[in-house]
């Protein structure tokens, strides 16, 4: 055991027991980030603020809502509304905070994009926030029942269905998820449970994970520039702060952070109080009826894309039956992501507007997503249903040819 | 500066985004309706022609396909459509244009009171003047397939000219006579056979005898509550079900009506008003009447379901700006601290 003497403040007992100021150094003043970066860097913060407020106000509508059938929806609509006090502004801060986390994944994932943070020594940067991205999901979508409205129902009902898509084990499958022959009572106990305790502790497993593996890449930066972190940290160290191309985490990188949070609070908030209907569907105050349908099914905003990919392709090609194609399609479109830092085959992390195809590559996949979105909830008839077969078939097409697409550029480079 | 161009560039593409989302896919989604109208003989010239004209596109279409086609069959569904449409408008426009001799005339009360005691009370109760239900919501839901009204309070929740079109026809004032077909007759007769001057008198005697003032859970209570519950609006004491028991009405509507206490949420303000002033506007052929009630009681009763379904619409209005001001606070510390941090950087 290491020798112990008698410590004059808590700030030396906790350090003689934990060595706290090396983790102090370790974690935040001399965790070295690159300076050349902009607000889009926050976006990590941003993620951290979003589960935070997550969770804890999850914690207190777990108090007051309860998983059954019979119950759930008044529990949320009656007793957290109208009764409990201030349960109104904990279900507006989830239901809102469920909705704008997905907006800045989406931005904390395009910006990696397009930076090229995935590349070459930053893989597990990049899969570990992927698999963070699909755990997520589940976790949106497990909460998104338990209010057991009709849309709550409904989507239930059809995102379970697509299992039984799967070849040999489908029907059984979608049994199994669902606990019962039909989306009932056992499936909303063990999504409640899904979505309140195994899935949290997933994500926040993951979190660390993905934080941790950041250490020994480090973060990318604008330029995409390859820095000597110990060279840089040591010119800091020195006192050459101006000269420096690296910042410590704390103070400096976080004051930006806070900054850039406050400003993504006032948008939060502002939604909470003001416009918290648009990450709530009308649809889902309407208590779930199984004999019902409504009149158009569909997910929320941030799954609208991959939801417009299952449903492009809406006719029979040969033998194939469309919904196969389409299950077929959804799947690719929600794990292609995850190879991405394989499938770009350029030999140099360069932000996208120094590599003139992959721009355009760039640009073009986030016109796509848009329109996929936008088409997502849209009637699919008609014109419509063809918008979406094209824009569906665009984004299969524009993976497939990412890894000849990223040749070019460095090619044209001479590389 | 660059951080604010790469700003730009994300408010535009969330704001595209949630623009496709929302306004735009809701416009897709529930088309535009005509904004509710209260002078119903007006309201429902506009709608019968709208549906002669609707039902006159799919005539032409089918026959230009018929001809195309050289099947004649095509047409004969949209045809018997189309006429039943005509008659229909004709038969409307008569009725209300039928009204105007009553609606003309002064009522005289005393002589109402006379008429609706002789006619009105076997079915209904006037509880202000006297009249007790003649059996309990059970069994008169079971007579008649939805417990009948009190009178007490139509003079003030409807207008005359509704008043005079729904005794002389009901199915008619109501928007319902699609739905009373094929020998099924509406549980309150129709009083053509009356006198304009006696109809007059009656509806004078119902205006003489309603409130000056009711409360908005009163008019939901009087208009509403005899098929619809709204259980939020007395959760723990479950006085605010429906009057007419659940078996029953499924009988009478086809459907169990549903429950109101969510509507203010599910359906909005805006939409309840056009679907309480005429269901059949956004729910082609639904069994819900149209009440009849006037702008003010209309009013009154989305209020309550406001005050139901929103209870905490006052807490969330004071305490929305408090926050925001000190998030603003907030922001200028942080981006203080942020430059004093930076200064030394750069």
């Amino acid at each position: 055991m290491a020798k112990f003497t008698k410590a004059n403040s808590v700030g030396e007992w906790l350090d003689q027991r934990l060595n706290t100021t090396t983790l102090n150094k370790v974690l935040m003043t001399e965790y070295w980030i690159p300076k050349d970066i902009n607000f889009l860097w926050a976006m990590g913060v941003l993620l951290a603020t979003t589960f935070g407020i997550l969770v804890i106000s999850g914690i207190f509508l777990m108090m007051y809502y309860k998983p059954d059938v019979n119950l759930a929806f008044d529990s949320v609509n009656y007793t957290i509304m109208q009764e409990v006090a201030y349960g109104w502004l904990f279900r507006h801060m989830h239901g809102v905070a469920a909705s704008v986390v997905f907006l800045i994944i989406y931005i904390h994932m395009f910006t990696g994009i397009y930076y090229g943070s995935y590349k070459q020594g930053r893989e597990m940067i990049w899969i570990s926030g992927m698999l963070l991205f699909v755990v997520f999901s589940a976790a949106g979508f497990s909460g998104y029942m338990l209010p057991w409205g009709q849309m709550s129902y409904w989507a239930a009902m059809v995102i379970t269905n697509l299992f039984g898509g799967i070849p040999f084990i489908g029907p059984d499958l979608v049994v199994w998820i669902r606990g019962d022959f039909n989306v009932a009572d056992a499936t909303l106990t063990r999504f409640f449970m899904l979505h309140v305790f195994l899935l949290p502790i997933v994500i926040m497993g993951l979190i660390a994970f993905h934080f941790y593996t950041l250490r020994i890449p480090h973060v990318n930066n604008q330029d995409s520039e390859e820095l000597d972190f110990d060279a840089e940290a040591e010119k800091y160290l020195s006192g050459n702060k101006k000269e420096s191309k690296v910042i410590p985490f704390w103070p400096i990188f976080i004051s930006k952070d806070l900054a850039v949070l406050g400003i993504f609070l006032l948008f939060y908030f502002y939604l909470v109080f003001f416009h918290y209907e648009f990450a709530m569907d009308p649809v889902n105050f309407d208590p779930a009826d199984n004999m019902a349908t409504p009149a158009h099914i569909y997910p929320e905003w941030y799954f609208l894309w991959s939801y417009e990919v299952l449903r492009g392709f809406f006719f029979d090609i040969g033998p194939m039956k469309a919904f196969d194609i389409g299950l077929a399609a959804f799947g690719f479109a929600n794990a292609i992501f995850l190879f991405l830092p394989f499938l770009d085959r350029d030999t140099k992390i360069l932000p996208a507007h120094k590599r003139p195809a992959f721009f355009v590559w760039f640009w073009i996949l986030m016109a796509d997503l848009i329109v996929l979105t936008i088409w997502g909830k849209l009637p699919p008839t008609g014109a419509n249903a063809w918008v979406g077969f094209v824009a569906a078939t665009l984004f299969i097409v524009l993976f497939i040819l990412l890894p000849v697409i990223s040749k070019i550029d460095a090619k044209k480079r001479g590389a | 500066m660059r951080e604010i161009k790469i700003l730009a560039v994300v408010v535009v593409l969330t704001l595209i985004t949630y623009w496709g989302v929302e306004p735009f896919a809701h416009s897709q989604m529930h088309p535009h309706v005509d904004p509710a109208n209260y002078d119903f003989a007006q309201a429902d010239k506009v709608s019968a022609k709208e549906q002669v004209d609707e039902k006159k596109e799919a005539l032409e279409k089918a026959e230009a396909q018929a001809k195309a086609t050289g099947n004649e069959k095509l047409t004969h569904i949209p045809k018997s459509e189309y006429n039943e449409a005509v008659k229909f408008e004709k038969t409307i426009n008569d009725f209300w244009a039928s009204n105007k001799e009553a609606l003309s005339l002064t009522g005289n009360a005393t002589n109402g009171a006379t008429l609706v005691q002789a006619n009105c009370t076997a079915c209904h109760s006037i509880k202000k003047e006297g009249f007790p239900p003649v059996m309990d919501d059970a069994s008169s839901a079971a007579a008649y397939g939805v417990v009948p009204p009190d009178l007490s309070t139509a003079g003030k929740l409807y207008s005359k000219e509704y008043l005079v079109g729904f005794i002389k026809e009901p199915t008619l004032a109501s928007k319902v006579s699609h739905k009373f077909v094929d020998g099924r007759v509406h549980p309150m007769p129709s009083y053509s056979w009356m006198q304009p001057q006696e109809i007059a008198d009656m509806v004078a005697y119902l205006q003489s005898i309603a409130p000056d003032k009711m409360t908005d859970k009163e008019v939901f209570q009087n208009a509403c509550q005899r098929c619809h519950g709204i259980k939020y609006g007395d959760m723990l004491g479950g006085t605010m079900a429906a009057h007419t028991p659940e078996t029953n009405i499924k009988a009478y509507m086809g459907k169990v009506p549903p429950d109101l206490s969510q509507y203010i949420r599910s359906r909005g303000a805006q939409y309840l008003h056009e679907f309480i002033n005429d269901p059949q506007k956004h729910l082609e052929s639904t069994a819900m009447p149209r009440v009849g009630l006037t702008k003010d009681s209309e009013e009154k009763v989305i209020s309550y379901l406001e005050k139901v379904g929103d209870s905490k619409k006052a807490q969330r209005e004071e305490l929305g700006p408090k926050f925001l001001i000190y998030l603003v606070i907030f922001a200028i510390f942080a981006w203080l601290w942020k430059a004093s941090k930076w200064r030394d950087v750069h």
